[in-house]
């Protein structure tokens, strides 16, 4: 048997413990779709793989047990849910045409759940169009709130959806619930003066349990949508490390900015000898400082009046080589 | 008189109108429900019939015109005392039946019931009333159960059939500007609803003894004393006072009085540390009670105007119309007692 397991990994195959069988990896960015793309996986499963499915950590479905052969047959039957989830393709029929930018992963996001500041599929989708197909290792999560279900602290990448929160002083009641609740559930933001809540704006971390919380609709949110944009937490065998605070009250066109010119950043600065060609974004900026990342990432981008961005950023972490 | 409008034809009356009137009306603000991305539908003064949101219930009631949810009685200084000026408009309310008979509990609270007030009084004396008709009834409304569901008690009505606006004038110093704009004329009644999809049945027999029912005791854990029932209610009448100091000049500052909840932690402290109602057990039977028993031996007539924005608002899902429905039931328990 002649595979090209180099190409066959770009195509959105693994090489398995199985000697001669692959897994085919359908992504789903943003975690949510139509139900109807369910059936088509099962298809795929029960005709060529051994009739089972993993679902992804990264809100995808591995379809294991299929036949290197079957991988063209695999690929026009992917075909239908490639389009219909929207993905970037060269060849129509072909596949995935690249693996290596891992999926957008999302919470469910404002589409059901109450915390969420906004709608996190639709933004995951957003950033799936600005940056696929990518052969480089990025890792890209959003999560609705700062309770960060998606856990993107874990991510290169962390989108956190943030409330800008805006009183209305006649619609206030001085009821105390949005105090109470800032100081039971989050940061301990406000406090209650002359009747009326006072906003900490450097404390707030906009998770928005005031609006929620505000029977008067005194509390409402920001017409504009902010972020916290957290950078460079990973997993793995070195150095497994949170994301840090890069930018508090950031916009959606400057996170799309600033990831793409991140990978001009990494295409500059990759150490081609690594082992794959492969190397996570954190240890090239472990290698260049900062400060030179910093300065790849912001070039063009227009922030925000009230973003603040974080510098220098210190990582933590267990370091296993130290 | 009746008369029918294009919609263009309306803005004329409108336009006309607000040089001396301030019309307030359900309006949408986009994006500034509590949720994101969802809306929020409450009363604010709008300009044209396009405004006037139809096809959701707003979440407050007109009571927030006559009744501000924070209103400044008066500034004082160290040796003088002055009032706010009044609104220097009168002021059109938009509002459906049931609100209307709400503005009847209002004045029966604030006019009624003791001494005038005068705060009340002022902005009253103000204020014309145009009825929205209700061609349909919304899922949680039981207008027609509490006899709200009709009213003729305005000063100009409005329907909106397909892209018609029709009109009932009573308002005589207007009649004049409502003709001059209008496409034609027919007799126009306000639709109103019939049926309602809730029903509630308050019982004859019903008697303080329900206090001492068990009913109440699921909401000590289910309720979580948040107000929104209140809030949203047009017959809930409670205020509080609030006496603050400009902080640079603590001789100067100001009284104002702000909507309360009978739900919401403070509303039955008293001097000395005591709290009368402290589960949300206790508040629910007080409130319901209020509603549904009081207010009636009172005034004669039930309190509750059946809008349902309570049920609509409840984050607990607790459902008043609900509430009322086991009236009869805790009166059962507690016959023999």
């Amino acid at each position: 048997m002649d595979v090209n397991t180099k190409a066959l990994k770009k195509n959105a195959f693994r090489v398995t413990k199985e000697r001669g069988k692959t897994a085919s990896r359908v992504r789903v960015p943003g975690g949510h779709m139509d139900a109807c793309y369910l059936s088509m996986i099962q298809d795929i499963a029960e005709k060529y793989g051994n009739g089972t499915v993993h679902i992804t950590n990264r809100q995808g479905f591995e379809i294991p047990g299929i036949d290197y052969a079957d991988m063209p047959k695999v690929n026009e039957m992917l075909q239908p849910i490639i389009e219909g989830l929207d993905i970037n393709q060269t060849d129509p029929g072909t596949g995935y045409p690249a693996s290596g930018t891992r999926n957008v992963s999302a919470c469910i996001g404002n589409r059901v759940c109450p915390y969420a500041c906004y709608d996190t599929t639709a933004f995951a989708k957003r950033i799936e169009k600005a940056i696929f197909p990518n052969d480089l290792h990025f890792k890209i999560a959003l999560t609705g709130c700062p309770n960060d279900c998606a856990k993107v602290r874990m991510h290169d990448f962390g989108i956190m959806g943030m409330t800008l929160p805006r009183l209305d002083p006649s619609r206030c009641v001085n009821c105390g619930a949005c105090v109470k609740y800032c100081r039971r559930k989050s940061v301990e933001a406000l406090e209650t003066v002359n009747y009326r809540p006072k906003r900490n704006e450097e404390k707030c971390i906009g998770c928005g349990e005031c609006v929620l919380n505000c029977p008067a609709s005194a509390w409402t949110r920001d017409e504009k949508k902010y972020y916290r944009l957290t950078l460079l937490g990973r997993t793995g065998k070195r150095n497994p490390r949170l994301g840090e605070d890069f930018i508090k009250w950031v916009d959606e066109d400057s996170i799309i900015k600033i990831i793409l010119n991140t990978y001009k950043y990494v295409e500059h600065y990759i150490d081609r000898s690594a082992p794959g060609g492969k190397e996570h974004i954190g240890y090239i900026v472990d290698r260049t400082g900062f400060e030179e990342f910093k300065k790849w990432a912001l070039e063009g981008v227009e922030l925000p009046e009230i973003a603040e961005v974080t510098t220098p950023v210190y990582w933590k972490g267990v370091h296993y080589t130290k | 008189m009746g008369y029918c409008y294009k919609t263009q034809d309306l803005q004329q009356v409108f336009s006309a109108l607000t040089e001396t009137y301030d019309l307030y009306a359900p309006r949408l603000f986009p994006n500034k429900g509590a949720f994101s991305d969802t809306d929020l539908v409450r009363y604010d003064r709008i300009t044209s019939p396009e405004e006037i949101v139809l096809d959701r219930k707003s979440r407050f009631s007109p009571k927030e015109v006559l009744l501000p949810i924070s209103q400044t009685l008066f500034y004082f200084t160290e040796d003088k005392v002055t009032e706010p000026n009044p609104p220097k408009k009168d002021a059109v309310i938009f509002l459906r039946s049931c609100d209307l008979h709400a503005i009847r509990r209002l004045d029966y609270m604030y006019l009624e019931n003791g001494p005038e007030d005068s705060y009340y009084r002022q902005l009253r004396d103000h204020v014309k009333f145009a009825l929205l008709g209700c061609s349909s009834c919304f899922d949680s409304c039981f207008c027609v159960d509490m006899g709200t569901n009709k009213n003729t008690d305005y000063d100009f009505s409005l329907d909106l059939t397909g892209d018609t606006w029709k009109i009932d004038v009573k308002w005589q110093e207007q009649e004049e500007l409502f003709r001059k704009y209008a496409v034609s004329q027919e007799t126009v009644s306000p639709a109103f609803v019939t049926e309602t999809k809730t029903r509630v049945h308050i019982p004859e027999n019903l008697t303080a003894k329900a206090a001492k029912s068990s009913v109440w005791k699921e909401y000590d854990s289910r309720c979580i004393n948040c107000g929104r029932c209140n809030f949203s209610c047009p017959t809930c009448t409670c205020f509080t006072m609030q006496d603050l100091f400009y902080t640079d000049n603590g001789k100067v500052g100001e009284r104002r009085r702000v909507w309360a909840s009978c739900m919401v932690d403070g509303y039955t402290d008293v001097a000395g540390g005591g709290s009368y109602r402290k589960t949300n057990g206790e508040r629910m039977r007080f409130k319901v009670m209020h509603k549904a028993l009081d207010f009636k031996q009172r005034a004669g007539y039930q309190m509750c105007v059946g809008c349902g924005r309570c049920d609509d608002v409840c984050p607990e899902y607790i459902s008043f119309s609900h509430c009322l429905n086991r009236l009869s039931d805790a009166m059962k328990e507690v016959e023999d007692l």
